[in-house]
């Protein structure tokens, strides 16, 4: 029998509960969070468009760099102020 | 008892002697002028009839009186008074026994002084599990069992653990083995190691060392490697999630590169050293392992390279024209240090026929110039390691590095219109803004000239950078703790 000791960080997952998923958007904020990358604001432009069309709130963000995580600041206020987020990831 | 528990030496004088040492046979008369007259103790390591002529010997068979009293050497004099160690002398000096036995003229017909042997609890084929049966264990890691009809090799892939090549399976006695390779506590947090950002220790980096292949001497460079790559300005994750292939190169120099037997001669870049193969794999076992970086998940690299199951040589310092490419970041030459730079695998660059610098700067620039896009210019870096070969026309010139690095990058200034998007029928390449401006391909200090190679062989080799700056990542250099 060999016994090893575990190379992992053996961080038990949180167990961080989804947002249930709403059954419509009339209503809800949208956020759309710019992840920096070359003509995603081109994507999020027309999301934008159809989004307002529909009679919605819209809030934009930005990362100020797609090669780190959102800062926690930024992550906190998407979440104080929209009810669902779209993400744009282009190229 | 229990094996931890510090067993206590009887009253009186003590020995610890091996049969297999001839200073301990030398003074076997001395121990027989001991016995008469006062309290004596003969603890023997190897063979239980030894020294036959001692009435009063007792067998050190698990060597736990050896190990727990510390004894390194053999025979070793140790006075006891009320089970406490009071006086210790080591091999034979008839004077420090005299002092110690209060006996007058010991072992008359020896020499006055003999150096003794190696004590067997400091063997190195045994002193790992030494350590793990009377030390206790002070790992801190969860232990995992495999069953008896499992593979180990194979449970450790099954559980994710390994690269996709077998690793070392980290058991405790290897990982204590490991960790006599640095000075420095298990568990002294080293980092947050990306993706996760989970704090990892010393013992953690070192049982993925024992994974790696790593060797207990080869602890020092992983750890500064690990700290290198895990600053903000390294931006681990960034590399490590980005779609490009690239990944740490971590460069050795300073006195230890030789010390622990790195190659930075012949097929420095390639495989068949230990040293070089495994501590840049260790860096990258510690980023899946305990980052929690594994491709395919928070790894999104299209193509990967080579470089990503670890990337590590040294700098060949001893012949180079230059100073070694740690004084570029502060550090004065003869300092241990690692270099992280992001890049990708290298790619061979020939020029057999140039014997004057100008003439090589501009084979260089050439070929540089097409790093990642030769319409892309000064965001990436890139390492030109060059060879004794070719190395030694800028020596004959006296040709400084800052005055190769100056020359290159005037050579790979081009023309912005030749650049901007569209240019030569191809969307990719730098904003219309800048096409009036006449631009390099390197920011300042973005070409790192590093000496490394075998002696034979009119090459040089490009590493290409990942982006470079806020928006990715700046090398960093890090002075290795011993």
């Amino acid at each position: 029998m060999t016994k090893v000791l575990d190379p992992t960080n053996e961080a038990t997952p949180a167990d961080i509960p989804r947002v249930t998923r709403p059954e419509s958007l009339d209503g809800l904020t949208v956020g759309l969070l710019d992840i920096s990358k070359p003509r995603g604001d081109r994507f999020l432009d027309r999301i934008e468009e159809r989004l307002v069309e529909r009679g919605l709130r819209v809030e934009r963000f930005r990362k100020p760099t797609f090669t780190k995580p959102a800062p926690v600041d930024l992550r906190h206020e998407i979440a104080t102020k929209c009810d669902v987020v779209i993400e744009a990831l282009a190229d | 008892m229990s094996p931890t528990e510090l067993p206590i030496l009887p009253e009186g004088l003590v020995v610890i002697v091996k049969e297999d040492c001839p200073t301990c046979e030398l003074i076997v008369p001395v121990l027989e002028q001991l016995a008469s007259g006062n309290q004596l103790t003969v603890f023997s390591q190897d063979d239980p009839n030894f020294p036959q002529e001692i009435e009063d010997r007792q067998f050190d068979s698990d060597l736990a009186i050896s190990w727990h009293h510390n004894i390194e050497t053999v025979p070793t004099l140790l006075a006891i008074e009320n089970g406490k160690e009071v006086a210790r002398t080591v091999g034979w000096s008839r004077s420090q026994w005299e002092s110690i036995t209060g006996a007058p003229q010991l072992g008359l017909e020896l020499p006055d002084h003999r150096p003794g042997c190696g004590s067997l609890s400091v063997d190195p084929s045994v002193s790992a599990d030494l350590e793990l049966r009377f030390g206790g264990s002070t790992m801190k890691a969860r232990r995992v069992e495999f069953a008896s009809l499992e593979d180990s090799h194979e449970a450790l892939f099954d559980r994710g653990w390994t690269d996709g090549l077998p690793v070392v399976p980290p058991t405790e006695a290897r990982v204590i083995a490991m960790l006599e390779g640095t000075t420095r506590a298990p568990e002294e947090i080293v980092a947050s190691i990306p993706p996760d950002l989970a704090p990892c220790t010393v013992e953690k980096v070192a049982i993925n060392a024992v994974m790696a292949g790593c060797r207990p001497e080869y602890l020092p460079v992983v750890l500064a490697g690990v700290e290198a790559v895990c600053t903000d300005t390294f931006n681990m994750h960034g590399l490590l999630a980005t779609t490009m292939p690239h990944a740490p190169v971590l460069i050795v120099n300073g006195p230890i590169a030789q010390q622990i037997g790195m190659n930075s001669g012949n097929n420095a870049l390639g495989q068949g050293n230990r040293a070089n193969s495994t501590i840049g794999r260790a860096v990258q076992l510690v980023v899946r392992n305990v980052g929690g970086g594994r491709p395919g998940e928070v790894d999104r690299a299209a193509f990967g390279s080579p470089a990503k199951v670890g990337f590590c040589f040294a700098e060949r310092e001893e012949d180079s024209p230059w100073s070694p490419i740690s004084t570029m970041y502060g550090f004065p030459a003869g300092t241990n240090t690692v270099l992280a730079f992001p890049g990708e695998a290298p790619r061979n660059l020939v020029d057999q026929l140039s014997r004057d610098p100008d003439s090589l700067a501009r084979t260089y620039a050439a070929n540089l110039i097409s790093i990642q896009h030769p319409k892309l210019i000064l965001g990436f870096d890139a390492i030109l390691a060059v060879a004794p070969d070719h190395s030694r026309v800028f020596r004959e010139a006296g040709w400084s590095r800052e005055q190769l690095v100056d020359r290159i990058n005037e050579l790979t200034v081009r023309p912005g219109h030749e650049l901007v998007r569209g240019a030569g029928d191809i969307p990719e390449g730098i904003p219309e803004a800048m096409g009036e401006l006449d631009l390099p391909k390197f920011r300042p200090n973005g070409l790192h000239i590093v000496h490394c190679g075998g002696a034979a062989g009119l090459f040089s080799a490009i590493i290409g950078g990942w982006v470079n700056g806020e928006m990715g990542s700046d090398p960093v250099c890090v002075t290795i703790t011993p």
